[in-house]
């Protein structure tokens, strides 16, 4: 990995957070598609500077819990606290106003806009974002590509597109939707060293997981998400005594 | 030879209208996936905006060239944002039947008060007489509709294809959920987008009334034909609508002097024959 020179950039990527350092805190979430209630309660917290990841099988509701926070689903109640202040009435652009990016799982790529676009897309939301120069030490594929059509990249370069395009935006909070799905292993692995270093410039993430044994490699917590619920929570340091438990849940 | 230089230009001329009420629809049907039955009502109000501004306000054409783009442009956002806006997700039937009335509204209204027959509307002294080019005369108020046309047509094909509010519009147009999770208010661009369509069809009205005059149907006989060009052209395509438009326009014309039994049909005759080779229209994307 090039050496980034971020270091201005450490304090200001701080997300917005309360006095007990917590960045985000939901509490009984309730969310519906049309007439189908798809989650029953969700409560979990994200403190500053952490990595969280939730767990869980297909359709336990982990993208629907995102997509709930970013304001997506149109009908939802309960509480979603950002940064102190309470975002669950708000629509989806107040809310990436407020400095929470979303990269969902299907990376959203627009194929009318070339890379260039795509990556400039985002607004700026506040100050303390990733310059162009940083993002292409982070993903120098991306540079080579400018002018490509953007769903003429590979799934991994589409992938650190759709990543690369919400470090520019000032967001300090971000939300990630199973960014190594159906990835190379060696694309993995750089997306988790992205990850990593994200986290040490000082970017609060939220991740969700299939691939428990990369989630592993970069999450301080987990949540078990199962029925639209979060059925049980850990920390990464008490994984090996979880790993039983870890196994029903997930059914691997 | 003279007549048929004469039969291009006026093919010119419809082809510069037809650029323009296709180049809204297209911008119209890419962001609200609405087929905008309306336009040619609102190109009808854009000529009577001009009629009025002259004869209610004493306010002239190069004014009237602004203020009644304007003007419609603003009526249509308040349609979008009282009744379009709730077809978002309908199917485009529903889109149909509500722009469709509100054409046969709006032109009810004006037959009402102003009756079927045209109402003059004088050329600016500016453009008035003509230029002999030495194979034919030009009526220069002709060649500046033309010339206005082309560069508004390419001054909106910029907008969006190459500027950063025309990549919100694009990316809008494919994914708007994810757009406005970004941080974009797309229900406003989606109003604002529509009020560009419809100020494109209301400038197209301004520019017609000296050649056409001022008639509450003389959207509606035009649109019909503007959908031809649509469908051949295929929905979504900027730069398809305007290169469509104009060609269009110029066979048109040239229909006119070599068979002009058929200068009336020749654009449905094309349509039906790339409905049959390609149903998305000669430029358009798969839907």
């Amino acid at each position: 990995m090039p050496d980034l020179k971020m270091a201005e950039a450490t304090a200001t990527n701080a997300a917005p957070s309360t006095a007990n350092g917590q960045v985000l805190s939901v509490q009984n979430l309730e969310a519906w598609y049309g007439e189908s209630h798809i989650l029953h309660g969700i409560n979990f917290d994200v403190n500053a500077g952490e990595v969280v990841t939730l767990l869980g099988r297909n359709g336990a509701g982990k993208t629907s819990t995102l997509k709930s926070i970013m304001g997506i689903i149109g009908k939802r109640t309960g509480s979603v606290n950002f940064g102190g202040r309470e975002i669950i009435r708000a629509t989806s652009d107040r809310i990436a106003r407020m400095g929470v990016a979303f990269c969902p799982e299907e990376r959203g790529i627009f194929a009318s806009l070339d890379v260039r676009e795509n990556l400039l897309l985002p607004p700026i939301v506040r100050s303390g974002g990733l310059s162009l120069d940083q993002i292409f030490d982070l993903f120098p594929n991306l540079k080579e590509r400018l002018n490509s059509q953007g769903t003429k990249l590979s799934g991994g370069e589409q992938q650190m597109l759709a990543i690369a395009r919400i470090l520019r935006t000032g967001a300090s909070f971000l939300m990630l939707d199973e960014p190594t799905e159906g990835l190379a292993p060696v694309i993995i692995q750089q997306i988790g060293h992205t990850i990593a270093r994200l986290k040490n410039e000082g970017f609060t993430i939220l991740l969700v997981e299939q691939n428990f044994r990369f989630a592993s490699t970069v999450a301080d917590r987990y949540y078990i998400v199962e029925h639209g619920q979060v059925i049980d929570g850990f920390a990464n340091s008490e994984l090996s005594s979880n790993m039983d438990k870890l196994h029903t849940y997930l059914g691997v | 030879m003279q007549a048929l230089y004469a039969q291009l230009l006026v093919g010119l001329i419809n082809g510069s209208f037809y650029a323009l009420l296709s180049l809204g629809l297209a911008v119209i049907f890419g962001m609200l996936n609405i087929i905008n039955f309306a336009h040619g009502a609102l190109y009808m109000m854009g000529a009577f905006c001009a009629y009025f501004l002259l004869n209610v306000a004493g306010i002239g054409y190069w004014p009237a060239l602004i203020i009644a783009p304007i003007a419609v442009g603003i009526f249509g956002m308040i349609l979008e944002r009282t009744m379009l806006q709730w077809l978002s997700g309908l199917d485009h039937l529903y889109g149909l039947l509500l722009t469709f009335g509100i054409a046969l509204i709006v032109q009810g209204v004006f037959q009402n008060y102003f009756g079927s027959s045209g109402l003059p509307y004088a050329i600016p002294d500016e453009l008035k007489g003509g230029m002999n080019l030495g194979f034919m005369f030009l009526p220069i108020y002709r060649g500046w509709v033309v010339v206005f046309s082309l560069a508004v047509c390419l001054a909106t094909w910029y907008l969006i294809e190459r500027t950063r509010l025309g990549a919100y519009l694009r990316a809008a147009t494919e994914n708007p959920t994810l757009v406005r999770a970004f941080g974009i208010n797309v229900p406003r661009m989606i109003t604002l987008t529509y009020g560009l369509g419809v100020g494109l069809a209301a400038l197209a009205g301004v520019l017609s009334a000296p050649i056409n005059q001022v008639r509450p149907l003389m959207g509606a006989d035009l649109i019909i034909v503007v959908f031809a060009v649509v469908v051949i052209g295929g929905m979504g395509s900027i730069m398809g609508s305007i290169i469509t438009g104009f060609a269009l326009g110029v066979i048109e014309g040239l229909t006119k002097y070599f068979y002009p039994e058929a200068s009336n049909t020749v654009v449905f005759v094309l349509m039906v024959l790339v409905l049959l080779i390609k149903p998305t229209g000669l430029t358009g994307r798969a839907a």
